[in-house]
């Protein structure tokens, strides 16, 4: 049985076996290089009075606090509007619909929601909320822009995790007189809790990166404001306040405080989403 | 009883529509796009207008040709698919099927962080980084470039391909790489030339997949392409079909802003092409 696999095909697979760890390899060390750079620039700016005030002109220094609570904002309003939306589609599609056509309707739409890129939202969502609903430019038409990109990811998480609910519950709940209402909120809901808070985690990432749909419905002001102002006024959120100080302003000093922060917040949504999807696959087993 | 009965009809009611904003959405940005695009069009003429090679929106006489934009976009996702489509699938074929739990978990997670990082942060790396590399190591005047914009698009596409391939190599039946083992085929041999080949449908949708996201992608490029509308060059300084609409936008008016819309109705046109042929790709893969 000596020599069964040639010196040629030997070296053939082991090139091929190479090719694939060299390119493993690379992905790796370019986002350790990506992650180690940003935060080797990043950390020595970030200091406690950048954090915690907004840009003076007298003095001349910049502040984040305005750009940290606009993102903060703007994630609470989106969420609050997606949140039901795209639940409520979710359980329509597993629970509601037998319309086939209707069904193939919202899922190939969904499907091309996902696929439109940030700069067409951006336009969009400045023709629609500033400009037809007069939000003028303001963090709430931001937010109700990023609302419907972010519709898709959560109605897929919550569909996902519906599937998951045992049909013997909800026939068991229906043995008992329970109206179909009643089974969703008292026996569908509570099941799907973990898709709902992975659609979460999802939204919070996106909206984190997210900076071309902003930059002409939520604008680029930099004003302290409290959260119901704030939703009022335009507002620029971390993202689009590093594009602005990178490109504009040219402070690469902040521009990279700003760029550790959000690879910092990058890591932890993502650290969550892993933890979250472990966490709910060991209760499932249960 | 009857009192029952409207409850729970009215409660369908508002799920069916919850259900229905989604698609209400998309009839929206349409809507949007081609009434806010049209106008420009049909002023401009469509021939001049798609084909023009030049763009002077701001110039006494304005000439608005966006044959450089359609392009710059075509060139930079076909040399970002170039670079980005070999490391990503070689890097799928590793991490389904050749490496130990360990590792695997480990590269993952690099993954999953690399397709978190806002693209702002990838522009301003580019930018800092990329653009003067390019400056030094070509002799070139300015990094600011196509060949800048193309290296960033590369590593963002990366993460769409490599998760949409694994998906793909790990739905291929255990039943098929069993039958090359039991043949005398070595386990790379069966990878590459069994597996790969059952999951072609889904690796094709992770390549269309790439190719949507960096035709879409608008900051980052805006940062290291250098944003002059000229036509396409390696080392120029070159305007994608997203940045032409984000870098005029905010001080634009007239025919000038409705020429914006314009482009961004021929992007979504792209975009809707990519997506059907994804939706084609990703059913037949689900059909194998």
């Amino acid at each position: 049985m000596n020599g069964q696999i040639g010196i040629r095909r030997k070296i053939k697979i082991g090139l091929l076996r190479a090719a694939c760890g060299l390119c493993a390899v690379f992905t790796c060390s370019l986002t350790l290089f990506l992650l180690v750079y940003v935060l080797v620039k990043g950390i020595p700016n970030i200091s406690w009075e950048l954090l915690s005030t907004k840009p003076s002109y007298l003095s001349g220094k910049i502040g984040i606090l305005p750009d940290i609570l606009n993102t903060v904002y703007m994630i609470a309003a989106t969420l609050v509007f997606v949140l039901p939306l795209g639940v409520g589609a979710a359980v329509y599609l597993t629970e509601y619909a037998k319309n086939k056509r209707v069904v193939a309707a919202i899922e190939y739409a969904a499907e091309t929601l996902s696929g439109i890129p940030s700069i067409i939202y951006g336009l969009v969502g400045m023709l629609f909320f500033c400009q037809f609903l007069n939000m003028q430019t303001s963090l709430l038409a931001g937010a109700l822009t990023l609302v419907i990109m972010n519709l898709p990811t959560v109605m897929r998480t919550t569909q996902e995790s519906l599937k998951t609910v045992p049909q013997s519950y909800r026939e068991g709940a229906f043995g008992l007189g329970a109206g179909k209402w009643r089974v969703i909120r008292t026996v569908v809901l509570p099941g799907c809790i973990d898709g709902i808070v992975t659609g979460c985690i999802l939204s919070v990432g996106r909206i984190l990166g997210e900076s071309a749909a902003l930059l002409f419905t939520a604008g680029f002001a930099h004003a302290l404001n409290g959260f119901l102002k704030g939703l009022g006024s335009a507002g620029a959120t971390l993202t689009v306040s590093l594009y602005v100080y990178a490109k504009e302003q040219g402070e690469f000093g902040v521009a990279f405080a700003i760029a550790a922060i959000l690879m910092i917040l990058t890591l932890l949504v993502n650290l969550l989403a892993a933890l979250a999807g472990r966490w709910f696959k060991r209760r499932q087993k249960l | 009883m009857r009192k029952q009965k409207a409850f729970e009809d009215f409660v369908h009611g508002i799920f069916l529509i919850l259900g229905l904003v989604t698609v209400g959405c998309v009839l929206l940005i349409t809507l949007y796009l081609v009434i806010a695009g049209i106008p420009a069009i049909r002023k401009i003429g469509i021939l001049d207008f798609l084909c023009g090679t030049k763009w002077a929106s701001t110039a006494k006489e304005p000439s608005y040709g966006i044959l450089p934009f359609i392009l710059t976009s075509v060139y930079g996702t076909a040399g970002a698919i170039l670079i980005g489509v070999p490391i990503g699938f070689l890097t799928s074929v590793y991490l389904a099927k050749l490496a130990p739990a360990k590792i695997r978990t480990v590269v993952s997670g690099a993954v999953s962080l690399l397709a978190g990082i806002p693209s702002v942060v990838y522009g301003l790396i580019g930018m800092m980084v990329l653009v003067p590399g390019i400056r030094g190591l070509f002799r070139v005047p300015d990094g600011a470039s196509l060949l800048a914009a193309i290296i960033v698009l590369a590593i963002m596409i990366l993460p769409s391909i490599i998760n949409v391939s694994i998906t793909a190599l790990e739905a291929v039946p255990k039943e098929y790489e069993d039958a090359s083992l039991a043949l005398g085929a070595t386990p790379v041999e069966t990878y590459f030339k069994v597996s790969v080949p059952a999951a072609k449908s889904g690796i094709a949708a992770a390549v269309v997949l790439g190719v949507g996201r960096a035709i879409g992608e608008a900051m980052a490029v805006m940062m290291v392409s250098g944003n002059a509308p000229n036509l396409p060059k390696l080392f120029g300084s070159v305007r994608f079909l997203t940045t032409a609409v984000a870098s005029e936008m905010s001080y634009s008016g007239g025919l000038q802003r409705q020429a914006l819309f314009s482009i961004a109705l021929v992007l979504f046109l792209f975009i809707m092409l990519i997506n059907a042929a994804l939706n084609f790709f990703l059913k037949r893969s689900k059909e194998e």
